[in-house]
């Protein structure tokens, strides 16, 4: 299976998305991140980390569980429903920039999904979408504002993104069908 | 997980830990300010109570219109039962409207076990006579967990009128399958024939069912099902069996003290323990809610062999 990042990109992509993160919204002083279960979150806590290491400032940190939102729920009536994970969102978000965080950007789908569930939460600034990989295929008008790395993939093909936080290492690779 | 919910002994380990997880991540949905997800968007529920109920009824339909189901209650002293129709007349009947969920309180034992047989819709058992309170166990479960980290090896005492409590039955069969050592007490004349052979510890001497409990859990004295005099009176009985502070000092002094609901008050708890630090009884009505989503959601995906 070809590897596409190791651990070395993974590092540097986040800490450029980080520095483009503070350029864009001059500073860290209404941001907070959210990230989506389950590698969303790992990711914001690093870029977290990353933004607090530069500016010097805390960022709240928080996690989404979007499968009460999910299109597709109740499509597939056969087999049991998916588990859903707690959501932890322990700030307000109004009046923030948050910064929504994916490992993923495929169907748009998800993000579809977490639009809807952070609304229910408050009436942000704005929402700005940070992934790790765009692998194309939209299904939906949804773009990111920072990527770690645009990613031609085919349909059939699968994009597996390994966390040292819950893989125990850090590398995305493409499996071919 | 199953089609229906009628009985603790339809689910596995496994589906109770799945429940009360899921239903940790449903109690999160209650402290948003928006309380609600769009989950069950499109399914309907229908609430059959043939008994009069307020905490379970109102539970149900609050964790329904959390997830956005449409819901519909019919309360059987305003509907065509009063004019003689049966239950499976009634069942049928609602059954042709296509809802998706039928949540079922009824006297008679056996009751959601009927309508499993003849609707496709998903059987929920809100209480069927005196036999089973799933849900209900399910939230003291959860209760329970929130305060001990865990239901093995917990010391639970449950203690009053143990004959005619459908919640003792299910919470029975859900403690024991955890692995928790479950005490009841009670008068002679409401303990249950055989009762042990479900792996309980029977008790009439109520200072040694509480003696170092984890938990101690209230079952209400159900005047309404007695057909004949069980005690001498309720003085008597609350001074042979009502819960004191005096009787609760035997217990760990980390106690929860629980209570399905409608407590009597003076009867088999005395007001302060009722309204004592150690009571978590309101917590568990809080919790019913969260559960009984849980419960909605996960019955609502497919079941087990369809």
């Amino acid at each position: 299976m070809p590897v596409v990042m190791d651990a070395d990109r993974m590092g540097r992509s986040l800490a450029r998305i980080a520095h483009e993160i503070l350029e864009r919204n001059r500073g860290s002083e209404d941001i907070a991140l959210v990230g989506i279960r389950t590698r969303g979150v790992p990711i914001a806590r690093r870029l977290a980390t990353q933004l607090r290491d530069i500016n010097k400032h805390e960022v709240p940190t928080g996690a989404l569980d979007i499968t009460l939102y999910r299109d597709d729920l109740m499509r597939h009536a056969v087999g049991p429903q998916p588990v859903i994970k707690r959501t932890e969102i322990p700030f307000s978000i109004d009046d923030k920039h948050i910064l929504l965080v994916d490992d993923v950007l495929y169907t748009g789908r998800t993000i579809r999904a977490a639009l809807d569930a952070l609304i229910d939460f408050g009436r942000p600034k704005t929402i700005q979408l940070v992934v790790l990989v765009d692998r194309g295929h939209r299904e939906l008008p949804i773009k990111a504002d920072y990527v770690g790395k645009n990613l031609p993939t085919s349909l059939s093909q699968s994009v597996q993104v390994h966390l040292l936080e819950i893989d125990g290492r850090d590398e995305v690779e493409i499996q071919e069908p | 997980m199953k089609k229906d919910l009628l009985s603790i002994s339809d689910l596995t380990r496994d589906d109770i830990d799945l429940i009360l997880n899921t239903a940790e991540a449903m109690r999160e949905v209650g402290e948003r300010p928006i309380k609600k997800v769009p989950t069950l968007r499109g399914k309907t529920v229908v609430n059959l109570f043939y008994e009069p109920s307020t905490r379970t009824r109102t539970s149900f339909e609050i964790a329904e219109k959390r997830l956005s189901a449409d819901t519909l209650n019919i309360a059987v002293a305003s509907s065509s039962v009063l004019k003689g129709e049966t239950l499976v007349d009634t069942a049928l009947n609602i059954e042709a409207m296509a809802p998706d969920m039928i949540v079922l309180r009824h006297a008679s034992s056996g009751a959601g076990h009927l309508l499993s047989r003849i609707c496709r819709s998903r059987i929920i058992n809100a209480g069927d006579g005196m036999h089973e309170h799933p849900t209900q166990a399910l939230l003291d479960a959860f209760t329970i967990k929130q305060h001990k980290k865990r239901l093995d090896r917990l010391k639970i005492a449950i203690v009053g009128d143990l004959l005619h409590s459908r919640v003792l039955r299910s919470n029975v069969l859900l403690l024991t399958m955890m692995g928790a050592d479950v005490w009841v007490c009670g008068p002679a004349t409401l303990i249950p024939a055989r009762i042990d052979q479900f792996g309980v510890t029977v008790s009439t001497r109520v200072d040694e069912a509480v003696a170092n409990a984890d938990v101690i859990m209230m079952l209400r004295i159900q005047h309404e099902r007695m057909q004949s005099a069980f005690f001498p009176s309720i003085r008597e009985y609350f001074n042979t069996f009502g819960m004191t502070t005096e009787r609760v000092a035997r217990a760990k002094s980390d106690v929860i003290i629980m209570h399905p609901g409608p407590m009597n008050r003076g009867v088999e708890i005395a007001s302060e323990v009722a309204d004592g630090a150690y009571s978590v009884i309101l917590e568990q009505v809080a919790n019913g809610v969260a559960v009984r989503m849980a419960v909605l959601y996960l019955l609502a995906g497919g079941a087990d062999g369809d």
